[in-house]
């Protein structure tokens, strides 16, 4: 196992320090990026202070040195916007992302889960119909949608739920359901077809030669089966959480990461929209290594190296 | 129809202190499968009786519905798609004689692994994944025998010991993925056996074995069948390993029983022209262990359409017009030697009613 | 297609010179036909799937014909008219008008142009990349493989919505850059399913039997590989198509699809997300075109992967 989790945490370092390339470079695409930041009416003469300013008239390779030696410390300079160090700005705003992605996975797994056992357990009933309907809501409805409904629903309408900000403990209920519908749409669709193919297998028949009862069966032997898809899936999902919050963050005035990339990213500030997107993809790739260790808990086949 | 004979009309078949009540008597089962493509008529009224400590081989091709028949017996297929559409098994369970095919869930449940051990074919993807061997074997042990944890325990290692896994206390807490094939195969056969049952149905169990390891297991299962008694179902296609093993043969061929024979009968007196066939693609029978059948010239069966007529007529060579007009019924021809052929092999000609 | 009857196979005039190899065969493609129409019949949600895309696709087209009015055409006196049904509603503006007086109902039918021409075009192109550097890196193995794999993880790795926002702020509203975008960054997940078959079908000792009678490398890609390779892409295609619809209103929702002047689903979305609480119709209509968009897309996608996927076929499910 060890050897495994190493292996994936070589992985992931590589893949951070890919992903800080790629940010680098990202911002450069137009080749100008001080243009981009500059206001629409200033002069060459502005744009050629910023540029100087953000060191973005040096050659390439030594930006990109100077970008890469500070951005493995943490070091992303300064936000143009909030005229503060860019990082520090990103860490403060982590706790509000990190409380809404895991409100929505939560609701994701709590219906999602016992829905879609059931469904695949009873295939062609009442609850099969009903893990398939809401596995089709939650890929047909887009959630920036939703959002707005729930909030026309629940706020405007009848007035039961807040609209925006973090203030009050049941602010939280729109945007994570809001944001978990799409998770809840994927766990209940992986669950129900996990059940269904793993009810097929031959260990299951071995079982059940045994004379085990049903709900041994299910419990003993399916539904440990059904959970490492759910694992491996709950770690692709996470990184989906940070990319929906960009809406729903914005949408429900919640302080959190993903706002902090539409604000920055709409500033054009782009200090600030390198360590979002760095400290992100960092978030994501620690939570599926984390997912790795949990896979390696459950799977003996990848605990025991053979 | 078919059925009016079950292979119980045979006497002793000279081997004294064997003829014995029979502990299992299977009638006319039929078993059919609703797909999308349309209904596949896997088992068409299969009958045949067990005596207690009798060892039973089941040879066909395969698709012939081999596994399937056994299967049902314990109501092992999936249903759906399975069904099974006509039949009884009665079977001396521990708690009298039952139908298998109409008992009740729980009471079915009592039966499967108490009464009946069965063995499969894949040893590979047999065992879950997820749970040490030890834990698989104990788990029905403690169902059936009300043991405790620690002796259930015992009683695994014991049985790990007894099927020849060395180091048998240390695998206990193993995972299937850290078993050979042949490892995995002889932790299946302590699973069929924990419980003490009274019949042990194999179906292929070491088809997908290395040949040498394919002998230690038969050796393994006959000298548990001569210690615990048992009575066993071996299904298989080769004929060499039937022939030493079987006391008695059963042929299947497009879900019906083609040939039903004690064995040294059987090789030496073929009656029915598909047995005849697999006997003549193994060059001499009782020099030819492990050689697997040569598969005869032509398809095997449409399985789509209910049999209205002998399912081998399109590949056998004494085909007349009543074999396609007709299923043949088991004709009796020797003392607990029956055979599903309108054709009188031994005269070489139709036989006459 | 005729209901020709089988023979009764029992009946006493059969004669006996019947061939039952024909019959056999006859049998066959009986089966194969019914099992075609049971297919259709029994998984309803293909056809409605593909009726609902239809409909879209023929909007997308006939989007001139079917609008009522020019959708750009700005009336500040009927601004914020309410849909037909509602008090103060009308029917020359069915689905009402938004705050500058454009009519809803034919800025959602030609919204569906841009929806369908980033779905169509982004996969299109997605697929092309994938489907190349999925080849390769499977054929040459070795470091080009790492290198391009290394290259796709990185691009699954980031939150994906992270990297087209990021993008599409940095290069700007237009469509063309949104096709592009959506393009180059779904590609990723065409090179590894494509170079996941490649490898599949490289192990499988099939290939080296055929390698062996002196099959070349061309023979194994047009036999073996494509033919694989055309079920798993095309639902792929069907899923990634309705996933880049939703990620073009997203864009536009945060205005970072194309130029706001073009009406398109996300750009009406984001207009009319300010005034949601007093003309809701404005922000939630144009969803309503994106659910059922997608929801064709993907009861499409679903039957086709059971269609597709031999392994389903057979469990007779
Ligand atoms: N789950 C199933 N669904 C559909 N057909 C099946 C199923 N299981 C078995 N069959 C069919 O039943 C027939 C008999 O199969 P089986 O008993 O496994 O044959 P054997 O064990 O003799 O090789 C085959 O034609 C097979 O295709
Ligand atoms: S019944 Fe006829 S077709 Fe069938 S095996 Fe006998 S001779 Fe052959
Ligand atoms: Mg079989």
């Amino acid at each position: 196992m060890q050897r495994y989790l190493l292996s994936r945490a070589v992985q992931s370092v590589l893949l951070l320090l890919g992903v800080i390339v790629l940010v680098f470079f990202l911002v450069r695409l137009t080749g100008d990026p001080a243009r981009l930041m500059a206001p629409r009416e200033a002069s060459a003469q502005d744009i050629a202070e910023l540029r100087a300013l953000m060191g973005y008239d040096r050659p390439l390779p030594v930006q990109f040195a100077d970008f890469f030696s500070g951005a493995i410390r943490g070091d992303f300079g300064n936000s143009v916007h909030y005229r503060a160090p860019a990082m520090a700005l990103v860490v403060t705003r982590l706790p509000a992302t990190v409380e809404l992605a895991l409100s929505a996975l939560l609701f994701a797994v709590l219906v999602g889960v016992p829905l879609g056992v059931i469904g695949g357990s009873n295939p062609g009933s009442i609850w099969d119909s009903l893990a398939r309907g809401v596995g089709l809501i939650g890929q047909t409805v887009p959630n920036f949608w939703i959002a707005l409904i729930f909030i026309l629903v629940f706020s405007v309408n009848l007035g039961w739920l807040p609209s925006f900000g973090r203030g009050h403990w049941n602010s939280i209920v729109l945007p994570a359901v809001s944001l978990g519908l799409f998770p809840l749409g994927q766990i209940v669709r992986l669950m129900r077809s996990a059940v269904l193919e793993i009810r097929g297998e031959d260990y299951i028949r071995t079982a059940y030669s045994k004379g085990i009862n049903d709900r041994r069966i299910y419990v003993a032997h399916v539904f440990r089966n059904a959970a490492i898809p759910l694992v491996s899936m709950l770690g692709v999902q996470f990184g989906y959480l940070l990319g929906g919050s960009i809406y729903i963050e914005t949408i429900f005035a919640w302080p959190g990461l993903g706002r902090m990339i539409a604000e920055s990213v709409a500033a054009r500030d782009f200090p600030l929209v390198q360590a979002v997107a760095v400290f992100t993809s960092l978030v994501v790739v620690a939570m599926n290594l984390l997912t790795d260790v949990a896979y390696a808990l459950i799977d003996p086949r990848i605990r025991y190296d053979k | 129809m078919t059925g009016c004979v079950t292979c119980l009309t045979r006497a002793c078949d000279g081997k004294e202190g064997k003829r014995l009540v029979s502990i299992l008597e299977v009638s006319d089962l039929a078993v059919e499968f609703n797909t999308i493509e349309g209904v596949v008529h896997a088992v068409n009224g299969v009958s045949f009786s067990l005596d207690s400590r009798e060892t039973l081989g089941i040879v066909g091709e395969s698709g012939s519905g081999k596994s399937v028949s056994m299967m049902s017996l314990l109501r092992l297929i999936p249903e759906p798609p399975g069904r099974i559409r006509s039949g009884s098994a009665w079977f001396d369970s521990s708690k009298g004689r039952v139908d298998l095919l109409s008992l009740s869930k729980t009471k079915r449940a009592a039966v499967r692994g108490r009464d009946i051990g069965f063995v499969f074919q894949d040893p590979m993807s047999s065992l879950n994944p997820l749970m040490t061997v030890g834990e698989q074997i104990a788990e029905s042990m403690r169902l059936h025998l009300e043991l405790g944890d620690r002796e259930a325990r015992t009683r695994t290692v014991e049985l790990l010991d007894r099927v020849g896994i060395p180091a048998a206390a240390e695998r206990y807490g193993n995972y299937p993925h850290q078993f050979s094939g042949g490892m995995r195969q002889r932790v299946m056969i302590a699973i069929a056996i924990a419980c003490g049952p009274k019949l042990l149905i194999a179906d292929e169990p070491t088809t997908a074995l290395d040949v040498t390891v394919q002998a230690q297991i038969l050796d393994l299962v006959k000298s548990l069948r001569d210690e615990l008694g048992l009575a066993v179902i071996w299904i298989s296609h080769d004929l060499g390993v039937v022939a030493g093993l079987a006391d008695r043969v059963i042929v299947m061929y497009g879900g019906l029983v083609a040939e039903c024979a004690s064995v040294d009968e059987l090789y030496e007196q073929p009656r029915h022209p598909y047995t005849e066939g697999l006997l003549e693609a193994l060059p001499r029978v009782d020099q030819d262990r492990g050689e697997e059948l040569r598969s005869i010239e032509g398809t095997p069966p449409d399985l789509y359409t209910a049999p209205g007529a002998c399912p081998f007529a399109p590949r056998c060579s004494y085909t007349f017009d009543r074999c396609r007009r007709e299923v043949p019924p088991r004709y009796v021809v020797n003392n607990g030697h029956d055979t599903a052929c309108f054709y009188d092999l031994a005269e070489r000609r139709p036989r006459s009613e | 297609m005729t209901s020709e009857q089988p023979q009764p196979a029992s009946g006493p005039d059969l004669s006996p010179s019947a061939d039952p190899l024909l019959e056999d065969e006859r049998g066959r493609v009986r089966r194969a036909l019914s099992y075609g129409a049971k297919l259709l019949l029994r998984d309803k949600g293909g056809m409605i799937g593909l009726s609902l895309f239809m409909v879209v696709v023929f909007a997308a087209i006939f989007a001139p014909y079917i609008a009522l009015h020019n959708p750009l055409q700005q009336d500040l006196t009927r601004s914020r008219q309410p849909p037909a049904w509602r008090d103060g509603g009308s029917w020359e503006y069915p689905l009402g008008t938004d705050s500058l007086g454009r009519d809803m109902f034919s800025r959602i039918v030609y919204g569906s142009r841009v929806s369908l021409t980033v779905g169509f075009l982004g996969v299109a192109i997605a697929l092309s990349i994938g489907l190349v550097l999925g080849l390769v890196a499977g054929f040459a193995g070795g470091r080009v493989d790492n290198v391009i794999m290394g290259g796709a993880n990185l691009f699954l790795a980031v939150p994906y919505l992270l990297i087209v926002v990021v993008v599409a702020a940095v290069v700007g509203r237009s469509l063309v850059n949104v096709v592009l975008i959506f393009g180059i960054t779904d590609a990723p997940l065409f090179v590894r399913i494509t170079r996941g078959e490649v490898l599949r079908i490289r192990n499988s000792g099939y290939v080296e039997s055929a390698v062996a009678i002196g099959a070349g490398r061309a023979r194994i890609l047009f036999d073996h590989i494509l033919p694989n390779l055309v079920g798993p892409l095309i639902t792929v295609a069907t899923f990634e198509m309705s996933a880049m619809i939703f990620y073009e209103a997203g864009l536009g929702f945060l205005g970072l699809s194309v130029p706001p002047t073009i009406p398109s689903w996300g750009n009406m979305l984001a207009a009319g997300r300010q005034y949601l609480a007093s003309t809701p119709w404005v922000a939630t209509y144009p969803g309503f075109a994106i659910i059922f968009t997608a929801l064709g897309m993907n009861l499409f996608g679903d039957w086709l992967r059971d269609v597709l996927d031999p392994r389903l076929r057979r469990k007779g499910r």
